[in-house]
């Protein structure tokens, strides 16, 4: 967490960001790295909020908003993972279907809305550009609690934004192979044909990178 | 179905794969059958999940058709309703593994691969192959190797080789350097569920003879 903060305190960085201007005391590294969380924190707090609403009362104003954040981003997935613009789209509206008549089965406690939403459209894509089934792993029975618990869904978050994080503060090269593992459809191996980097390399930089964000979500 | 004494879990680059949807059908199975067996790998894949989430949200966003929206909620107006939640297998396969067998153990259709050695091979798309292999206590699976990855998963009993003991909920990943001998442990029958993405070659000729036959 501190050398994390600590490589990300460089001051144009953090007068790009607004995060302080000269004439203010600068924050330090972990109260900046702080509120960065508390907001990112209260974000996803927000989207689990409008989930819950569709759930309880169909809300649409909400599902419009959900809609209008994460739509464009399963868009650019899908199309990075080679779909073509058009099944794209048809396929991010699928997935935002999904996510309303799922919604009921959202539990905050174990994932974010960004989490969620990325597991239906992985798996619309399997559906798409491979015809494949895709085996889920059996689910947990449910607990004594029918409404997840309020502080286990805020500490779920929190984590995530830290992840979040710190996923953007790799390293380009660490960051680069993380993305390409998950956009590209592309196997460790594959990786390394398209990028003529060995495949050592490539196995290695991703370890280094899962290294840092575990470091970060402990 | 959570067992709690596993000790050989699944690697990172699995759980990646799984989490990013690019393994093999075949592995997928495995995947999904020793995380409905295991709370650690459970957990894993939950933050490899979340590394998803967090890259496709990092990256640029692409522009939405005009009528996107309202073309969405025409698709929920018409989509039937969510189906519920499966219940937990109580059988000896967790549920992922008996959408495949089409039922619990007593419905696979073995087939004798010599050395009292039965498989039933799962119907997966091209790539990988998976299959379950019953070996009768204290028998030995014929001396392998590997030209791709092997992940075997046990479902009852244990076996034992070169490397270690894997009992119930155990899962080895051999790779081509690999060459080795399961054993059954003695006691109980073994079943376990093997996927891998290349044929494997046996060492030996009756064996090649067999694996001719029986196409693995
Ligand atoms: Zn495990």
């Amino acid at each position: 967490m501190l050398t994390l903060a600590k490589d990300s305190t460089k001051p144009d960085a953090a007068v790009a960001m607004g995060l302080y201007s000269p004439e203010k005391p600068r924050l330090s590294g972990v109260a900046r790295t702080k509120r960065l969380n508390q907001t990112d924190t209260a974000k996803r707090m927000m989207w689990v909020a409008h989930v819950t609403a569709i759930r309880d009362n169909e809300d649409r104003e909400a599902f419009a908003e959900l809609f209008a954040h994460f739509a464009p981003r399963v868009k650019s997935f899908l199309m990075k993972s080679g779909t073509s613009p058009d099944m794209a789209e048809e396929c991010a509206q699928d997935v935002m279907a999904t996510l309303w008549r799922k919604a009921a089965m959202f539990d905050p406690a174990k994932a974010s809305v960004s989490t969620w939403i990325f597991t239906i459209a992985r798996n619309r894509r399997i559906d798409i550009l491979r015809k494949e089934r895709r085996p889920e792993p059996e689910e947990l029975p449910w607990g004594p609690e029918a409404e997840p618990n309020q502080e286990d869904a805020l500490a779920l978050q929190q984590e995530t934004s830290k992840l979040g994080a710190a996923l953007a503060e790799l390293p380009e090269k660490q960051r680069m192979l993380i993305e390409k593992a998950y956009f590209g459809d592309l196997s460790h191996s594959e990786i390394a044909e398209q990028t003529g980097l060995p495949l050592g390399t490539i196995k290695s930089r991703i370890r280094l990178a899962l290294e840092r964000l575990r470091h970060v979500m402990k | 179905m959570q067992m709690t004494d596993i000790k050989h879990h699944l690697t990172d680059a699995l759980l990646m794969g799984y989490a990013a949807g690019t393994l093999p059908e075949a592995f997928n199975l495995v995947v999904a059958t020793h995380i409905s067996m295991c709370d650690d790998c459970r957990a894993a894949l939950a933050e490899f999940d979340a590394v998803g989430g967090e890259v496709m949200m990092g990256a640029d966003s692409a522009e939405m058709a005009e009528d996107s929206l309202t073309a969405t909620l025409n698709k929920i107006a018409n989509a039937p309703a969510a189906t519920k939640v499966r219940a937990q297998s109580s059988g000896l396969f967790p549920t992922p593994l008996q959408d495949y067998v089409q039922g619990d153990v007593d419905a696979v259709k073995w087939r004798k691969i010599g050395g009292g050695v039965s498989q039933a091979i799962l119907p997966t798309s091209k790539g990988a192959t998976v299959r379950l292999l019953h070996i009768p206590a204290g028998t030995a699976v014929p001396d392998h190797g590997h030209r791709g990855t092997e992940l075997t998963l046990v479902l009852q009993g244990a076996f034992v080789d070169e490397t270690d003991r894997f009992g119930a909920g155990d899962v080895e990943v051999a790779n081509e350097d690999l060459n080795h001998t399961p054993v059954a442990e003695a006691g109980m029958d073994c079943i376990c569920l093997a996927a891998t993405d290349a044929p494997l070659k046996f060492n030996g000729f009756l064996p090649r003879m067999v694996q001719r036959f029986v196409g693995i």
